[in-house]
């Protein structure tokens, strides 16, 4: 019965982990030592998110009547599902490449998220609201922030702004997915094509003060949603789970 | 006045406790000695991010994770305090870094030694971070004020470093049969080297003389290096695993422990620039700040362009 909401939960999850563990990269190597502690922060607030919504999967897996010899667990969720299993948009796995990029993606996704957990915090169910609710003051930070590096990067220098050309026609092809609905979206009653238009009035008005064209329509990838990723997503999770898989059934 | 009637004015200062603030007059010397300690130790806190980020992808929970995370994140922050605190003295972040990069100045050697295993996480937590903290400590009462400040946040932040770091060798000390052999591993690595962390032996250090007579350090390095032992030859027994050191003895009549002869060879050859790591992390660094010009570089115009406007609004 609640098989929707289950995997509702878990694209939540796996959006916040795979962002956060890319934005992980970053750590000791940022362009400036204030930005390597933002970025860190970022990435640490989106693995906190991570761990809400695992938990609770974990939870309602537990109630659902499928229950496993081993309990889900945050973990067992985070590190034993394949390739196929995980459901996050196909923009959060795609490679760090330069600042420019990383920045981008983050706008990108924490505009949607804003919007998302605004939303989400009025659904019918408590714990997802409670977990948007929490969340929303750290993604208020993570939008600002990456607003404002958008836009100096964007009214720089001839070259970051060459930068910020190409992670627009790098980025923008991933950015129609998070905005078509997988079916469990549309039961958990939760419709992201309904805030398209208020995400798009944001990267116009920061692209315009970043002196940025908005693209034209084009193609738009998508997949990630139901497990078919981009070939990055395989790489990214060898290396996550390289310990739990190394080592079954410890405790770390 | 005369020079001489300054340096004992200052020497008195230090003498009745005063701290010594950034517009006081201080000896060339003084200045000098605190730049070097203070931008070494900013340095060794962001260089000493790169081995335990090196675990942060492939942390075994979200739970380590997150902690780790955290960790490395408070690492930079201490950097940050520490640059600022060199500051006062004179001299740039940007020259700091330079420094680093020529290889002028030095990080601490224990960040060339490279994190294997997830255990050495928690052998760098409760090892390399537990003899830290013996040095910090005694820094916080150190003369310059700045400095000292910035020490007393450091340690309470480093010392819940060191518990985490401690936790998680109990855990895996507390696991299955792997876990115990990658824990005991770990603390083999790190030991000696966490020993070499306090320094040349007394008799063979250089700074030391001046830097006690200021007040810069408070205790000597043979000192602080028996402390450490002292507590965590106690500690070790918690985690049912052994210190790599057959000479390791209470001594009942020095109430303190008795322990081995350091390699002073390999010391001295990390210090040089030979151990396992030194080119790896300091190419890390170069390399993270060369790729980052063009964002400093871009963020800087564009603080131009927006002062430029506030400019031509205001006019």
């Amino acid at each position: 019965m609640t098989n929707y909401l289950i995997d509702y939960t878990l694209h939540l999850a796996d959006n916040a982990l795979i962002l956060g563990q890319r934005n992980a990269e970053w750590c000791g190597h940022g362009p400036v030592l204030e930005q390597d502690i933002a970025i860190t922060n970022i990435s640490l607030d989106l693995v906190g998110q991570a761990r809400n919504f695992y938990q609770y999967a974990a939870e309602l897996i537990h109630q659902s009547v499928d229950k496993s010899t081993h309990p889900a667990t945050e973990d067992s969720l985070a590190y034993l599902r394949t390739e196929r299993e995980f459901k996050n948009c196909l923009l959060v796995e795609q490679p760090n490449t330069d600042w420019a990029q990383t920045i981008l993606r983050q706008f990108f996704f924490s505009n949607y998220q804003f919007l998302l957990y605004q939303e989400l915090q009025k659904n019918n169910d408590t714990q997802l609201a409670a977990i948007a609710e929490k969340s929303l003051k750290e993604v208020t930070y993570h939008l600002r922030w990456s607003s404002e590096w958008v836009i100096r990067l964007g009214d720089g220098t001839a070259e970051s702004h060459q930068r910020m050309l190409q992670a627009i026609d790098e980025l923008w092809r991933y950015t129609g997915e998070i905005f078509t609905a997988a079916d469990y979206e549309e039961e958990a009653g939760v419709d992201p094509s309904l805030f398209q238009p208020q995400w798009l009035n944001k990267v116009k008005e920061v692209f315009d003060e970043a002196t940025l064209p908005v693209p034209e329509k084009t193609f738009m990838q998508s997949g990630g949603k139901t497990g078919t990723h981009t070939e990055h997503l395989g790489f990214i999770l060898t290396e996550l789970q390289y310990i739990q898989r190394a080592y079954p059934d410890s405790q770390w | 006045m005369p020079v001489q009637d300054f340096e004992q004015l200052f020497q008195d200062k230090i003498d009745n406790e005063v701290k010594i603030e950034p517009k006081d007059w201080m000896p060339e010397a003084y200045r000098k000695t605190n730049i070097r300690q203070i931008s070494q130790h900013a340095h060794s806190e962001i260089v000493g991010m790169l081995p335990e980020g090196n675990w942060i992808s492939r942390a075994p929970s979200l739970k380590r994770k997150a902690i780790l995370l955290a960790k490395v994140q408070d690492e930079a922050g201490h950097g940050l305090y520490l640059y600022s605190a060199a500051e006062t003295l004179g001299m740039s972040r940007e020259e700091m870094i330079n420094d680093l990069h020529s290889g002028k100045a030095k990080y601490s050697s224990i960040f060339n030694y490279p994190t294997l295993t997830w255990a050495d996480i928690g052998a760098i937590g409760w090892l390399v971070d537990g003899a830290a903290i013996m040095n910090q400590v005694m820094l916080t009462r150190t003369s310059y004020g700045p400095y000292a400040r910035a020490m007393v946040r450091i340690c309470k932040e480093e010392s819940f470093h060191q518990r985490q770091g401690f936790e998680i060798l109990l855990v895996l000390s507390r696991g299955t049969a792997a876990q115990k052999i990658m824990c005991q591993d770990a603390i083999n690595r790190w030991w000696w080297p966490a020993l070499m962390m306090f320094g040349p032996k007394d008799s063979e250090s250089t700074n030391s003389d001046q830097s006690m007579k200021w007040k810069i350090k408070r205790k000597t390095n043979d000192e602080l290096r028996q402390n450490f032992v002292d507590m965590i030859a106690e500690q070790i027994k918690t985690l049912g695993m052994k210190l790599p050191d057959d000479q390791l003895k209470w001594n009942a009549e020095r109430k303190h422990y008795d322990f081995g002869e350091i390699n002073w060879d390999e010391f001295w050859q990390v210090v040089k620039g030979n151990g396992p790591c030194n080119k790896q992390r300091l190419e890390a660094r170069r390399k993270a700040w060369e790729n980052g010009e063009w964002v400093r570089e871009a963020a800087a115009a564009y603080a131009q362009k927006r002062a430029d406007r506030q400019k031509d609004k205001a006019a």
